[in-house]
């Protein structure tokens, strides 16, 4: 499987480390009223679709960035790569 | 009569293969070397300041830090890109032993710099042989990679990065110090495959 890198261009995916849901950058607020039961949900309940999935990976042995990859869980196709940075500061996540 | 400060602490500096001298291992088209005279530090751009580390760049080495996969040559100097807003810089260890303190004086807050001397070892491999050695060892598309191109690799599993200096004759690779030995062998062993 090839993953088109959007700063490296197509790199082989044995580069790379799987975490898992992308949805992981969707951290709940800690403090929140309640977030015990998100933070529960957080952890626990997983979407597990048959076809598109947005999933992390990680660079371990190339250039260490963290991409969210859209990848069809039916065919393998990946259709879309991003740096998770980016990903993460359209959501307001990160400063 | 034997040196005062010599005889007071007989330290000895030793190469990451452990000799005394730098290795070298010559094979038909390719000479394999150990490098030894080589200060490294990594220099990251802080977050919100772009403009400033930039500047601060542009006016230390006297050219821009290279695009993702390139490194960049000037002076003393070489930038080699290793990942986002991420370089590694080599100096001659002769004039720039403390790299990490010479370049927080060029970039004060604008970058986080850290020491990377020890912690690497590198290689140079030089002459047309250094292709089919590399295609034995790494996923990397070698051909592809033009004079002046970087980038991380892996190499018998050990994190490497590869520099090329001049397009299908020179090229230097860092592997971690502990591992130096690794590398070497590995180096060694697909040389001898190959040529």
């Amino acid at each position: 499987m090839i993953i088109n890198h959007p700063l490296l261009g197509p790199r082989d995916s044995q580069e790379f480390v799987y975490l898992g849901d992308a949805n992981l950058i969707d951290r709940p607020d800690w403090a929140a009223e309640g977030a015990v039961d998100t933070f529960h949900d957080y952890l626990y309940q997983r979407t597990n679709p048959a076809g598109l999935h947005q999933e992390l990976w990680f660079h371990e042995q190339g250039d260490r960035s963290w991409l969210v990859v859209t990848r069809n869980t039916l065919t393998h196709e990946i259709t879309k790569v991003e740096l998770a940075r980016d990903v993460a500061r359209a959501r307001g996540r990160s400063k | 009569m034997a040196d005062p400060v010599l005889k007071m602490s007989p330290l000895k500096p030793i190469t990451q293969l452990g000799g005394d001298l730098p290795r070298k291992d010559s094979f038909p088209g390719l000479t394999i070397t150990e490098r030894t005279d080589t200060a490294l530090a990594s220099l990251s751009a802080r977050q919100g300041k772009p403009a400033e580390f930039h500047a601060a760049a542009r006016a230390f080495f006297g050219f821009d830090l290279p695009a993702p996969a390139r490194s960049a040559t000037g002076g003393a100097y070489t930038a080699i890109w290793t990942g986002p807003e991420q370089w590694f810089i080599e100096a001659p260890f002769a004039t720039h032993e403390d790299i990490a303190p010479i370049l927080k004086r060029g970039f004060g807050d604008s970058a986080s710099i850290t020491e990377q001397t020890d912690g690497w070892g590198g290689f140079d491999l030089e002459g047309e042989g250094a292709l089919s050695v590399f295609e034995l060892l790494s996923n990397l598309d070698l051909g592809k990679l033009p004079s002046g191109g970087a980038s991380r690799t892996v190499i018998e599993h050990l994190g490497c990065i590869l520099v090329c200096r001049a397009a299908g004759k020179s090229y230097t690779v860092y592997g971690g110090r502990s591992s130096a030995a690794s590398l070497h062998h590995a180096l060694m062993t697909a040389a001898k495959s190959a040529l």
